[in-house]
């Protein structure tokens, strides 16, 4: 494991490493390096599985941060590959040639973060969400709550909680929902 | 029959291409209307009520409490209440839960193959307001907004107890002659389909599916 690590480290100028927990280990690569990276892990070092492909968007930096799950099966070690990627005209290489499942992955990412994937098959095709008109809903500058309040409407009567204030009125009514 | 296309009151279908308007029927649903002797009307609303055929699609996580509704344990079948596999089939449709935008258009298009009298049953507190999903970009927040309800069961999830309770009252209702969601349909069809079309984008079915 650690030989394994040094060497992607000299070679692929992987930084970042940290093991979260035993059998988890997470590394950062450069977008570029990030395709023959998970190439050499699959075919050299038995991470044959791909668990997903997901997004983490981190507006405060400009930057998406892209999760690619692998696991080995001889070794029961899970690595986890980011590879941060600039938010304006996102695009990244498509890993769908390394396994054809990804390609599902890349349509989803694409529908809900609006990351080009180029080559990946059926990539434009609506998945979840049809006949979609606004910005991808899971960026996080894409207010959900008006968007639904506009689109879909709001019964009156309706009235939010916040459960803490309100479950210390309901354990102590004598006090006010004092909790001292 | 021939089937006429007189041009006055028919429906539009402008989300088919020409060659599928050649395919499916542009004429409107009409209203049922109940059988001028009150007794004869009584009899068929009690034999409704009697044979509450439930289309099997589970719309959403509420559908999980149609099976245990099927077992030996809840045993549905002693109130005539069974499943069906195509809406042709079917009278009841229960709404199980939340319905994002990509399964009302399946709702709808099951609903209205659906032969009548049928009932619509809205199972959970998502139909009513949104529920937990009230702030979702892709749930619709008022079920009744697209199609008619004839019972709400809210809850969430409500138990297979509580809708056993509830198809007890709509039999209740129907023997009453108090379900009328289908022809509150055809009566306000085009507020209905101006709703529906408000949120589904890519309407490419016939307005109507016979």
């Amino acid at each position: 494991m650690n030989e394994m690590l040094e060497r992607l480290e000299r070679n692929f100028a992987v930084t970042g490493i940290t093991e979260r927990r035993p059998g988890l280990t997470t590394l950062t690569v450069g977008k570029d390096a990030a395709e023959i990276l998970i190439r050499d892990l699959r075919d050299r070092e038995g991470y044959t599985h791909l668990n997903f492909i997901t997004c983490i968007d981190y507006i405060e930096e400009g930057i998406f941060t892209l999760v690619y799950m692998l696991h080995n099966y001889d070794s029961k070690d899970t690595l986890s590959v980011h590879v941060d990627i600039g938010r304006e005209n996102a695009e990244m290489t498509s890993i769908h040639t390394l396994w054809a499942q990804a390609w599902t992955y890349q349509r989803e990412l694409h529908e809900m973060y609006g990351i080009n994937f180029p080559g990946s098959p059926r990539l434009e095709e609506d998945f979840c969400l049809e006949g979609w008109d606004q910005i991808p809903p899971m960026r996080r500058e894409f207010d959900t709550k008006k968007f639904s309040e506009e689109r879909f409407g709001h019964r009156e009567g309706r009235h939010s909680e916040v459960p803490r204030d309100h479950m210390k009125v309901e354990f102590y009514p004598n006090r006010g929902g004092d909790e001292e | 029959m021939i089937k006429t296309l007189s041009t006055e009151d028919t429906l539009e279908n402008a989300g088919l291409t020409d060659e599928e308007q050649q395919l499916f029927s542009n004429a409107r649903p009409k209203a049922y209307e109940p059988y001028p002797i009150k007794a004869v009307e009584d009899f068929a609303n009690w034999a409704r009520a009697n044979s509450l055929w439930i289309l099997a699609f589970g719309t959403g996580c509420g559908a999980i409490e149609l099976r245990p509704l099927m077992t030996a344990r809840f045993d549905a079948n002693r109130f005539g209440v069974a499943g069906r596999p195509t809406p042709r089939q079917s009278s009841v449709f229960i709404i199980g839960g939340y319905a994002s935008v990509k399964t009302l258009k399946r709702i709808i298009r099951s609903y209205e193959q659906m032969q009548g009298p049928k009932f619509v049953i809205a199972l959970g507190i998502c139909p009513v307001n949104g529920g937990m999903y009230f702030d979702s970009y892709n749930t619709i927040n008022i079920f009744d907004q697209y199609l008619p309800v004839d019972l709400y069961i809210t809850g969430c999830m409500p138990r297979p107890e509580v809708l056993v309770a509830g198809l007890l009252e709509l039999k209740k209702k129907i023997r009453e002659g108090r379900c009328d969601g289908a022809n509150r349909y055809v009566e306000n069809f085009d507020w209905y389909k101006a709703n529906q079309k408000k949120v589904i984008k890519n309407w490419d079915m016939p307005d109507y599916n016979w």
